[in-house]
């Protein structure tokens, strides 16, 4: 699983910025580093253009994995520059984000905005696999997610938009209800498209969604 | 009272709908000049629902002028700007003010309009609005909750004939009928061979078939269409026919192409009737019929 982040606009982070003086970067040694936003090489990019904008940077680190516990063993590593600092400018996805701001009670400012969870399927090219809708329906789609490989997640199978194979909203997108009913046609499981799928359940975790393992 | 709509279905006799699309605007004049001019002269009327994803006026207000004109209306309601809630109250309020038939759409998706930064709900798609509303005829909404006073609706459904592949598109076909779809319009249809053979699966099934015909006015718009609308494929001697015609002569010459395509559907019983499509143009659908013999 990767948690798959874009940078903000430079004017967007600086607006979040106003009234900060000093600054401590952190990044994220984990998903952030795979789609580089927020590994070594981002966060000391960040740190040249905050400079520029005539920031200062009390320090930064790359936390191995920001939205973990140990987190806070990595930040006493940095005590006093973070002491210094105004807030957290944070380079991880909204995760370590909120890892961030519920540490040590400084504002923890996101860099990225988190667009979805994927898969890597040739370097550097990420895609949505899961909305993790709490109702897994792959068992009858032959393994495609319709909820997020169909522009409009549908259940019951293609709507009329679908154009040679691919998505009326973009040529280059594969139709997932095609996809699904060429694989289920080649394992005699067409039988599976035919059944009706009734509309997800929105409550199966109301949100916010919470859950405990026994 | 009955959908005098569903009562045209059951007679047996080629049948005929056509569309009107609601302004941008509160300016209903033209919407009401198009009703006044079909709605004696066809079975039933559609209203668009946001078609192509582009904010207009509601079509559940197109269809109540419909009825204070006169006519039958068949509301368009598609799944992408209201969730089960919202869906279940235009229904009630649709059937309270005697609005009968009901055309269940997915509908487009919202990147093709005019409101790109809205938000899609297909919280249902049409198989799951079509069953929603024979729930809803049972008296009972989508929480399983008592309906005081339930509804009662002639449901129908569309169906891409050209899409290509067509198999997925057949089998979510069967499964609108299984859902309780009475009745089929069509997405537009131009190779009536092609038509023939799709008619030819669609006769095994109980339902009422509706062959789209979209009106063509110049050789551009039928080769836009191929280009960019999905399942819409109009054959070359089409659009030759149309090049062909005298300067400012092309729309004349798709009424008559569109009025002989409804002829030979009816002439050869290809299908149960037409829904006519004329996308701005509805000032020339009583000259389709007329070409196609059907003048009142």
């Amino acid at each position: 699983m990767k948690s798959i982040t874009r940078q903000k606009p430079l004017e967007e982070i600086a607006e979040q910025l106003q009234g900060f003086g000093r600054l401590f970067i952190v990044g994220c040694g984990t998903c952030a580093t795979m789609t580089r936003t927020g590994g070594k090489e981002e966060v000391s990019a960040m740190k040249e253009r905050l400079q520029g904008m005539g920031k200062m940077v009390t320090g930064s680190t790359v936390i191995p994995t920001a939205c973990d516990t140990m987190t806070e063993v990595a930040l006493a590593e940095n005590a006093g520059a973070i002491q210094s600092a105004d807030c957290f400018l944070v380079m991880s996805c909204a995760m370590g984000v909120q890892k961030l701001a519920s540490c040590n009670g400084k504002p923890a400012i996101p860099a990225l905005d988190t667009l979805f969870i994927g898969v890597e399927d040739s370097p550097g090219y990420f895609r949505e696999v899961c909305d993790q809708c709490g109702h897994c329906v792959l068992g009858y789609t032959a393994g495609i997610c319709p909820v997020t490989a169909c522009h409009k997640g549908l259940l019951n199978g293609p709507c009329g938009g679908t154009n040679n194979g691919r998505c009326e909203i973009d040529k280059n997108r594969d139709c997932a209800w095609t996809l699904i009913y060429e694989r289920l046609n080649k394992m005699g499981r067409l039988d599976l498209m035919r059944r009706y799928q009734p509309p997800r359940n929105s409550q199966i975790v109301p949100r916010p969604r919470v859950t405990r393992v026994a | 009272m009955k959908s005098s709509f569903r009562e045209a279905l059951k007679s047996g006799r080629f049948v005929v709908t056509s569309e009107v699309g609601p302004p941008k605007g509160t300016n209903l004049e033209g919407m009401r000049h198009h009703i006044d001019l079909l709605k004696d002269k066809v079975d039933a009327i559609n209203v668009t629902d946001h078609q192509s994803s582009v904010m207009r006026f509601p079509s559940l207000g197109g269809c109540l002028d419909i009825r204070e004109r006169g006519g039958e209306p068949i509301l368009q309601m598609t799944c992408r700007d209201r969730n089960q809630m919202a869906l279940q109250a235009d229904l009630l309020f649709a059937y309270a003010r005697g609005i009968r038939n009901v055309l269940c759409l997915t509908g487009d998706a919202v990147p093709i309009g005019d409101h790109k930064q809205a938000k899609g709900v297909f919280e249902f798609d049409s198989v799951q609005l079509i069953r929603a509303i024979r729930q809803m005829e049972s008296g009972k909404d989508m929480g399983g909750n008592e309906l005081d006073g339930a509804v009662e609706f002639c449901v129908g459904a569309i169906v891409t004939p050209e899409a290509k592949p067509l198999e997925p598109q057949l089998i979510k076909f069967e499964k609108k009928v299984e859902a309780g779809a009475e009745f089929i319009q069509t997405q537009a249809i131009y190779d009536l061979e092609n038509f023939a053979r799709f008619m030819k699966h669609a006769r095994q099934l109980p339902v009422k078939i509706l062959a789209g015909i979209v009106l063509l006015v110049s050789a551009k718009m039928a080769k836009y269409m191929n280009e960019n609308v999905p399942g819409i494929s109009v054959p070359q001697n089409l659009i030759d026919e149309l090049a062909h015609a005298p300067k400012g002569g092309a729309l004349l010459k798709g009424v008559e192409i569109a009025g002989r395509m409804v002829k030979t559907i009816k002439e050869e019983g290809l299908s149960d009737g037409v829904h006519i499509m004329a996308i701005g143009k509805e000032n020339v659908v009583p000259d389709i019929l007329a070409a196609a013999g059907l003048a009142a």
